[in-house]
């Protein structure tokens, strides 16, 4: 096994499919991320899965900015995750994993491995 | 002992911080009551349990339970509800409960305990929780056969026992207790008597006037009062097993005689072993519940302080605060007396009693108000410059209780003349304003925690009512007082310059009402353009939604076009309401409650085919749970297909309209309110509003749809259509306040028409109606005037607006189903067309639910 990390990029869907200031949910090869294009057309992926519910609700959040934090917010329970770190603004010793993410042309394209 | 323990030279009381015992110390806690337990709990709180080994000796069977809410067991027969001891809490180190163990004697001398078993246990500091006894009249015959006592749970075991026996149950006293038992000897099924020696029931409590409206409530409810008669003796009976002789040949024949004639220190280990004690009785303590020896305390009813026996629980808690305060060295809080205001509702008759009730303060004045007719007496005891209230007695409403309270204790100039406080309707009465409270104030009496330690939790972090609750217990016990304490919190907030403003969020300095205006008049179609005029930021999960509603009350478009779709919470994004799995259910309007046969056929179908679980929900429709996301469109396909409408379960919106079945079959029927309530169902469908509203309507006075109980009540009389407003039930219950009577059907269409539109146009963010109308300057008189006089001259306005929210109105999962662009939305995945691979169901009284987190991961082994 190679040890050093290397990037797999694999893409998931076009750019327009994901309205601007929404999310989708993603299928990885192994589990599910959520993925939104904020406002402005950033791009983030976190995981799917809500770590309060166990629910993979995330991307079904409402995307907003809190004190310039950009945030996800769960819809079940309603805690804030930034969308850069993935941390959680309400519990410090949660966080959501994030997944380097691009666009090629059309395409999107999340990093998995 | 080597070392200084100086903890009980009260005068210095700050050096002898630093004096707890390195080495752990025995204490000894004779009696394990409510006052027992909380001396525990203190103690735990402070620490003290790392300086002292706890042996509590109870003479009961059971552990410290809730003797106030005794008479509950009658009910629920229920001892362990009753229990006051948490879970795990005697499993802490230091703590050893000896159950079923009386104590016999107290060796001074030699520090040791000896109990009826001959057990030895030896002590360095003694509590003293005994509480008291029942106080048993001399009466000639009052050790008979069922003549109980009402004080342990074994008391009233044996009551229920002999109850299955007897016809006629007599209680002897009229206190307080006495009260309690009759009622729990009528829940009982017996023919009920209370035999009271004075001229009045609750004679400490309540005065001659109060007493007698007592009195004929209590008769009112099938119990009979004797009052000014005393018991010579019990002799045997012809009919009955007693025969009461109340001289004068006046007597009572009866099966069952309970006592509760007040009540006496349980002081006799105290006397035996030589502690001073008060003439008649209770071991006198000083301000530190210490007795004559230093090394004993007295807390709770066995304790006499200044003179004084505490028969109520609150001051036995104070005291037990008090003695663990000092085992732990510290010198706060010492006893200072307690108030001994009451507040309780005896067979379902409010009853209170603050301060000098009886007016015994020299120059005391009263005023009195007395509505024979409702059954309510009130009266202020004021003192005689009239400025301050000295006491007060309520019976038959005592929802002034906590104002008078708060005047009385703290002393508070009145703020308006002393008949005013209790004067009925003429507006509101006087009411006390956080600010004007000391911060000696004791706000939770329950728990006495006083103004001034809200504002220290305030000062260490506190910012909502859950916070203060938790780290002060205040409205922890019967929460009377927790609108009290977010007074306190919000005013100490503002002064604290923490801003409580109304803003919705960070991004929108106004509140809804100003947004709502600003979107209105600036003719604002959508939240970019919103946030660009008005806000800063990217918008939040608060603002996003608001001007989503906020927009669809003014301009009513449908809520998924793409200038909104990324304002709606995940369940108006999806039209339904997300579980807590992450699956939504799905609500069908039903209008009214009327529903054909075909239609629910087609409801049952279809949650059979998706393996829905399904529910009916309080406001007469069928709840479906357990769709995924990505068969909405599907389900829905068919249920409109059907004729079935959204529900707007999910939505700030209209829910339900419920009714009766009223004139169509109802032979009381007066109006057909299934009809009205269709109508006025498909009126108002889909108007978006601050929070959901809820309607009823009801076809005749009997009210079977409990109108009164929402946000717009309608009922039939033979006259017309009354319309009740802003009642609420859940959470927060408020009874609808009449707004009109009398009215057409068309009348009460404009009316309705009026007032909802008002609501949405002034109210705040998530306030339902019953808030907004407490909030409403004017309250009700002023809400008349503009919906009924149209003071503001807005009625024609508000009634067009409302046409053409009505005129716009469109099924959103019709006009979903019909946009392919929409459906495609409903994915789990946008790179694949799988449902999510994680959701896991177990089955329960035939239907699937979401697993709880312990069974998901058996579930998972086993597929695995």
């Amino acid at each position: 096994m190679n040890s050093s990390v290397t990037l797999e990029w694999k893409a998931v869907c076009k750019v327009d499919e994901i309205l601007p200031g929404t999310g989708v949910g993603v299928r990885l090869p192994e589990g599910q991320a959520a993925l939104f294009r904020t406002r402005d057309g950033q791009l983030h992926a976190l995981d799917n899965m809500d770590p309060f519910s166990r629910a993979n609700v995330i991307s079904r959040g409402l995307l907003g900015s809190l004190g310039g934090t950009r945030v996800v917010a769960s819809p079940l329970y309603k805690q804030h995750f930034c969308l850069e770190t993935g941390k959680c603004l309400e519990d410090e010793t949660v966080s959501l994993t994030v997944y380097p993410v691009r666009q090629r042309g059309e395409l999107v394209e999340v990093a998995v491995g | 002992m080597g070392f200084a323990f100086t903890l009980f030279n009260s005068w210095q009381a700050e050096t002898v911080k630093g004096d707890i015992p390195m080495t752990k110390q025995k204490v000894l806690l004779v009696g394990h009551g409510m006052v027992g337990q909380r001396f525990l709990e203190a103690l735990a709180d402070r620490g003290g349990l790392d300086h002292y080994d706890v042996t509590i000796l109870c003479a009961e069977s059971r552990p410290a339970y809730d003797r106030v809410g005794l008479t509950r067991y009658f009910t629920e027969r229920d001892a362990d509800a009753l229990s006051l001891v948490p879970d795990g809490f005697m499993a802490q180190p230091g703590l050893t409960l000896k159950l079923s163990t009386r104590v016999r004697e107290i060796d001074r001398h030699a520090r040791v305990v000896i109990t009826e078993a001959g057990e030895r246990l030896d002590y360095d500091k003694l509590v003293l929780a005994t509480g008291s006894y029942p106080f048993v009249p001399p009466i000639d015959g009052n050790d008979r056969p069922n003549c109980f006592v009402y004080r342990t749970l074994d008391d009233l075991d044996e009551i229920i026992a002999a109850a299955d026996q007897a016809r006629i149950g007599t209680v002897v006293g009229g206190g307080l207790l006495g009260l309690e038992a009759a009622k729990a000897l009528h829940d009982l099924g017996l023919e009920t008597h209370v035999v009271e020696f004075a001229p009045r029931l609750m004679a400490v409590q309540v005065d001659d006037l109060g007493g007698g409206l007592l009195k004929d409530k209590i008769q009112a409810l099938g119990v009979t009062v004797h009052t000014n008669t005393g018991t010579r003796a019990i002799v045997d009976g012809e009919q009955h097993r007693h025969r009461m002789d109340f001289g004068e040949d006046r007597h009572l024949e009866t099966d069952i005689i309970v006592f509760s004639a007040g009540i006496r220190p349980e002081d006799s280990l105290a006397r035996a072993c030589g502690l001073e004690l008060g003439e008649r009785g209770g071991v006198v303590i000083d301000d530190y519940c210490v007795t004559s020896d230093p090394d004993i305390f007295a807390i709770g009813e066995v304790a006499l302080w200044q003179g004084r026996i505490f028969g109520l629980v609150a001051p036995g808690y104070q005291m037990a605060e008090t003695a663990a305060a000092r085992l732990c060295a510290d010198s706060e809080p010492s006893f200072q007396g307690a108030d001994m205001s009451t507040k309780l509702k005896l067979m379902g008759v409010d009853v209170a009693s603050v301060g000098d009730a009886h007016g015994q303060t020299p120059g005391a004045r009263s005023a009195v108000f007395f509505d024979q007719s409702t059954g309510v007496y009130k009266k202020v005891v004021v003192s005689e410059c009239g400025r301050k209230l000295l006491g007060a007695v309520l019976v038959g409403d005592a929802n002034d209780y906590g104002n008078l309270l708060q005047l009385c204790l703290n002393q508070i100039d009145l703020p308006g003349e002393a008949a005013a406080l209790i004067a009925p309707a003429a507006g509101d009465a006087p009411m006390l304003g956080a600010d004007a409270l000391p911060d000696s104030a004791q706000i939770c009496s329950c728990n006495n925690v006083s103004k001034g330690a809200l504002c220290a939790a305030i000062d260490d972090g506190a910012t909502t009512v859950g916070d203060l609750k938790a780290c002060t217990k205040a409205s922890a016990t019967c929460g009377g007082c927790a609108a009290l304490v977010k007074q306190v919190l919000d005013s100490e907030l503002a002064k604290r310059g923490v801003e409580v403003n109304n803003h919705v969020c960070e991004h929108f300095p106004y509140s809804r009402q100003e947004i709502y205006h600003l979107v209105r008049v600036g003719e604002i179609k959508t939240f970019d353009e919103l946030l660009e005029k008005h806000g800063s930021g990217d918008g939040c999960d608060i603002c996003k939604p608001l001007a989503a509603s906020v927009l669809a009350s003014c301009w009513n478009d449908y809520v998924l076009s793409k200038p909104h779709a990324s304002l709606q919470d995940t369940n108006d994004y999806f039209l339904g309401n997300m579980q807590r799995d992450g699956t939504y259910s799905i609500v069908p309007r039903v209008p009214g409650g009327e529903i054909t046969p075909d239609k629910l056929i087609v409801l049952g179908e279809v949650a059979k085919k998706y393996d829905l679980y399904t529910k009916i929900t309080g406001g007469q429709r069928v709840d479906l749970f357990g769709a995924r996301v990505e068969q909405l469109p599907e389900i829905w396909k068919i249920l409109v297909d059907a004729g079935f409408e959204t529900g707007h379960a999910y939505g700030k919106s209209l829910r339900t309209v419920k009714s009766c079945v009223g004139s169509t079959w109802c032979r009381y029927g007066v109006k057909d309110s299934v009809g009205t309530a269709i109508q006025v169902e498909d009126r108002y469908k889909g108007l978006r509003s601050p929070h959901k509203i809820k309607m009823a309507v009801s076809g005749c006075t009997r009210e079977c749809a409990e109108a009164q109980s929402k946000d717009v009540g309608v009922i039939a009389t033979d006259k017309g259509w009354n319309l009740y407003v802003c009642g609420n039930g859940g959470m927060r219950p408020r009874h609808a306040d009449l707004l009109v009577s009398d009215l057409s059907d068309q009348q009460l269409i404009r009316t309705i028409d009026r007032f909802l539109m008002f609501y949405i146009r002034t109210a705040d963010r998530l306030q339902r109606t019953s808030v907004w109308l407490e909030n409403l300057e004017g309250g009700l008189d002023y809400l008349k005037q503009v919906i009924l006089d149209d003071s503001l001259g807005i009625g024609d306005e508000l009634e067009a607006q409302m046409q053409q929210v009505i005129d716009t109105y469109q099924c959103e999962w019709k006009t979903t189903v019909e946009d392919p662009q929409a459906v495609k939305r409903f994915k789990h995945f946008v790179n694949d067309d799988v449902a999510d691979d994680n959701l896991h169901y177990v089955r329960e009284r035939g239907q699937r639910r979401p697993a709880y987190e312990h069974e998901r991961i058996e579930l998972v082994q086993q597929e695995g």
